[in-house]
């Protein structure tokens, strides 16, 4: 598996910082006072149960929820704020990989990764974009399955065509929902081995939401342990897992079990 | 009262839920005028569901046009012969198709195959993230989605009414010649001989105002459905209901203003 590269991280340069950030659905408090901070080529997986806001969290970061109360600003600027020319303007700049890959299903693997590239940059030529699109498959390793409609890919496939989806648009930051939930353990391997090389061949800096420790621990330089809306413990994973918080330790535990 | 102020509803959950309801879709529809004429306009997909739409209604409403034409015919024709009146039959025929049934029918088989096909899609695009998807890439999904659909049916749902009523003039013809030798064309001139210019607009203002109400409906529906897979076939069912049901209140609005104006 490629390792992360440790050095390029640039602690003086943060690209996504939160503070006292709280969001609530009707009488449910989700997120509690998050405060957080992303630098520059670094990955910090998000760890957590179900339920406890972790999609919540990177969805307030790329604008599509809003934060009941505190500061998100992401490479320099404040999201809420944002007016939606400007917000769409950030978005470009941001890759979002769904958990469940959020490929569209009446367009076929070419379209799907041509479809942000040409509603986005309206100039590119026929071969431009074609290059684009064979770029990023090339990536992600999946080159033969251009013509393929994304209810012929396995459940892998379709993790990798979304990232690529994501790559085309070349971002700065990449946030990834669950990337290797619902895989068997080699594929979950592979994605976590494409997390690694899409962070060192596009330079990206990436925020991994996930409750898979193999995929924290092989992918993140830190980790930040969301629990009841709050971060619990931020550090590397020797850092937070040498503990004796209970809930810390269950959540270990839980996932060796499993 | 205790109760109320701790659920924040002002009356009950549901009287609540029907006016929030009632404002979403007003604010829905609003939001489709800003955009539908700001740029870019994706002409490319408003022609692309402009041939979706009338497509996949185009057999059905063939068929049916045809069947009414002759059915309409067969069950007038004994009224009128007892009057000896059969050959005001055409005249008959032109203005129960070209005034009501023609923009009707299509309007009602629109509503179950588009509307119903409109809220599904865009359902199951909410609920598997795709309309999320475009959001994060920066594309606006309801200028994608939503105003190139309206936009289709709102053109496309008159032609195919016009059509519609062609094709039942033409089932009736049929009729009228099984029992009678009369050319084609002289049952044309005598179904239109009584149809005025009003009642032509008022028919394609009617199919218009039908177009643009399935499309709406149907996005409406499908953009907001929520609980998964169970919501999708709720959204769906759903815009044909509440489509169906706006339909018949716009045709009598539409008739007496029409009226009003005659």
């Amino acid at each position: 598996m490629k390792k992360l590269k440790q050095h390029s991280i640039d602690k003086e340069d943060s690209v996504i910082s939160i503070s006292g950030l709280f969001k609530s659905f009707d009488e449910l408090e989700v997120l509690r006072g998050i405060n957080f901070q992303l630098f520059k080529g670094e990955n910090v997986a998000v760890l957590g149960k179900s339920g406890t806001g972790k999609s919540v969290l990177i969805k307030i970061i790329i604008g599509l929820l809003k934060p009941d109360r505190g500061e998100v600003v992401v490479l320099g600027q404040h999201v809420a704020q944002l007016e939606s020319k400007e917000l769409n303007a950030l978005r470009i700049r941001i890759g979002f990989s769904f958990q469940n890959s959020a490929l569209y299903d009446s367009m076929n693997v070419y379209q799907n990764l041509a479809f942000p590239l040409t509603m986005n940059r309206k100039n590119l030529n026929k071969k431009e974009v074609d290059d684009a699109v064979e770029e990023v498959l090339e990536a992600v390793g999946l080159t033969d399955k251009l013509k393929q409609m994304p209810s012929d890919l396995s459940g892998g496939q379709r993790k990798r065509i979304g990232i690529a989806r994501t790559l085309i648009l070349k971002p700065e930051i990449m946030l990834y929902d669950e990337p290797t939930s619902g895989l068997d353990p080699i594929t979950s391997a592979e994605i976590i081995e494409l997390i690694n090389e899409v962070q060192q061949k596009y330079n990206t800096s990436s925020v991994i939401i996930t409750h898979d420790l193999t995929c924290a621990k092989n992918s993140a330089n830190r980790i930040a342990m969301l629990l009841e809306g709050e971060f619990l413990k931020v550090g590397t994973f020797d850092e937070v897992f040498d503990t004796n918080d209970e809930q810390v330790k269950a959540f270990f535990d839980y996932n060796f079990i499993q | 009262m205790f109760n109320r102020m701790r659920n924040k509803y002002t009356f009950s959950k549901g009287v609540d839920e029907y006016f929030s309801g009632i404002h979403n879709a007003y604010l829905f529809t609003a939001l489709f005028f800003r955009e539908a004429f700001k740029r870019p306009f994706h002409l490319r997909e408003v022609i692309n569901q402009c041939f979706e739409v009338g497509l996949k209604s185009l057999a059905l409403i063939s068929l049916t046009g045809f069947i009414v034409g002759i059915v309409f015919t067969k069950q007038s024709r004994p009224s009128l012969e007892d009057f000896g009146a059969t050959s005001w039959l055409p005249s008959l025929i032109g203005i129960a198709i070209i005034k009501a049934l023609g923009p009707l029918v299509t309007a009602l088989i629109c509503a179950g195959k588009v509307g119903s096909s409109i809220g599904a899609e865009l359902g199951s695009m909410r609920v598997t993230e795709q309309i999320d998807a475009m959001e994060v890439s920066a594309i606006n999904p309801f200028k994608y989605l939503v105003v190139t659909r309206v936009i289709a049916t709102t053109l496309t749902i008159p032609v195919l009414a016009l059509y519609c009523s062609f094709v039942a003039l033409y089932g009736s013809y049929l009729n009228v010649h099984a029992e009678e030798t009369s050319s084609m064309i002289s049952f044309y001139q005598s179904a239109f001989k009584t149809i005025s210019f009003l009642d032509i607009t008022t028919s394609v203002v009617k199919t218009i105002v039908y177009g643009f109400t399935i499309g709406i409906v149907g996005c409406y529906k499908g953009y907001h459905a929520t609980q998964g897979t169970r919501g999708v076939g709720k959204a769906a069912n759903q815009a044909v209901v509440l489509a169906m049901f706006l339909i018949f209140i716009e045709e009598v609005i539409i008739v007496q203003i029409a009226n009003w104006i005659r």
